[in-house]
């Protein structure tokens, strides 16, 4: 536990000590909001008809765009290694990368997303579900692409391929998570489709760690 | 401590070595020989479980070393090409992680550590401020902090100044004087003080 505490925390430091990999995803999110109602119709109206799709894409964009990093410079200058020659469980390590991944970006953009539903118009009995959906589901979108990041961060441009990777598993996520905001905002009750993603990350959080640590270790000793 | 029995390794249609037979027994220290390429790394990489793409069996006192394998690492460090140093992190902050990854890392005090490198005074500033050889020193400083026995060295004296290099040489002779062993690779011409180095030549077994 100890270790787990210190993992967290350590990757909060590096990560607070370059603030571009932390702020790039949510400059990201804030953007698509922006230009939205200047690209498409600024009528409200018909933003509040988009804003709970709107919202998720650009949400989960956010979140594919800084799910790369998660191992890539651990992997780089040998640290990674170091952590797979010590006596400490690697789940554990794992857990941990993806915690913070998560506090980093899925959290951070639950608490800025009232600000996009405000620019968007969506109406305010969806302010709720959004942010409810987010919480929910940005978790299950960290440790997705964490199977996908563990699996590229040997190979040299792993880039687009992390996204063909991850993207198909995204896919229920996002459905449901817009669905619940859309349903919230007409003023429909939304516990299904909490529940559907509360299933979703379930699921994610015990499986996806050992798909993790296998594709980890394919990509060192590979 | 350690013994390969048969190791067999080739990489792209080439074979690197076979029939690699060796034991590393208690105060000894072994050198890696070879040319460029030969597979020196990729030998240290696979007696670290690093690399599965081997034929052939690692014991560490006698038992296969990936079932035990907590219980190797607990008693192995491995100084890869790699430091694992954050360039982001303190000299202090890294050390501190490199404790938690590893218990057996509590010899002497980590101010003591960083003074034995020569980095005394260096202990709060990044890592990317560091010169090359500084920044090495900081993952060689695990050395003076290591309690584990089996000592696995990738290149440890790369971007070390002769004093350095002196002074990690006197290091090995007393970690081995001590009871340890080292395996390692190194192109500089390692003298060991007190000590006769045994030579693994990987051209003579490809």
């Amino acid at each position: 536990m100890n270790f787990f505490i210190a993992a967290v925390r350590r990757d909060l430091i590096l990560a607070l000590r370059r603030r571009n990999d932390i702020i790039n995803p949510l400059a990201f999110f804030l953007m698509v909001a922006v230009m939205f109602p200047l690209a498409v119709s600024p009528e409200p109206k018909f933003l509040a008809d988009i804003a709970p799709g709107v919202i998720w894409v650009a949400a989960l964009l956010a979140c594919l765009l800084s799910v790369d990093g998660i191992f890539r410079s651990d992997f780089d200058d040998g640290a990674l290694e170091q952590m797979l020659v010590s006596p400490q469980p690697l789940m554990l390590m794992v857990w941990a990368k993806i915690l913070s991944h998560w506090l980093l970006s899925g959290f951070c953009l639950a608490l800025m997303s009232p600000l996009l539903a405000l620019m968007l118009f969506l109406p305010s009995e969806g302010l709720m579900a959004l942010v409810m959906s987010l919480l929910l589901g940005t978790p299950t979108l960290s440790l997705l692409g964490a199977i996908g990041a563990g699996l590229t961060v040997g190979l040299r441009k792993g880039g687009i391929l992390i996204s063909l990777l991850i993207l198909p598993l995204y896919i229920p996520v996002l459905i449901f998570g817009a669905g619940a905001v859309q349903a919230g905002a007409m003023g429909l009750p939304i516990s299904g489709y909490l529940a559907l993603l509360g299933i979703l990350l379930v699921l994610s959080l015990m499986l996806a760690p050992f798909a993790v640590v296998a594709g980890l270790k394919i990509s060192i000793k590979g | 401590m350690l013994e390969a029995k048969n190791l067999y390794c080739e990489r792209d249609d080439r074979i690197l070595f076979s029939q690699l037979n060796f034991t590393i027994n208690a105060g000894e220290v072994v050198q890696i020989e070879g040319q460029n390429g030969s597979g020196k790394t990729t030998l240290l990489r696979i007696l670290c479980g690093l690399n599965d793409a081997f034929e052939g069996e690692l014991l560490w006192q006698g038992q296969g070393i990936e079932n035990i394998q907590a219980e190797y690492y607990a008693n192995m460090l491995y100084v890869g090409h790699l430091s694992g140093v954050k360039s982001s992190l303190t000299a202090e902050e890294n050390l501190i992680w490199m404790q938690q990854l590893d218990p057996k890392l509590y010899k002497i005090s980590i101010t003591e550590a960083l003074y034995k490198v020569g980095l005394y005074g260096f202990e709060d500033v990044p890592c990317y401020t560091l010169s090359a050889g500084q920044q090495r020193r900081v993952g060689l400083a695990r050395l003076y902090l290591s309690e584990a026995p089996l000592w696995i060295l990738d290149e440890p004296f790369t971007a070390l100044d002769k004093k350095g290099v002196a002074e990690k040489e006197a290091l090995l002779a007393e970690h081995v004087l001590n009871g340890g062993a080292v395996i390692l690779t190194t192109h500089h011409n390692l003298e060991v003080p007190n000590h006769t180095v045994r030579h693994i030549n990987l051209d003579k077994v490809a």
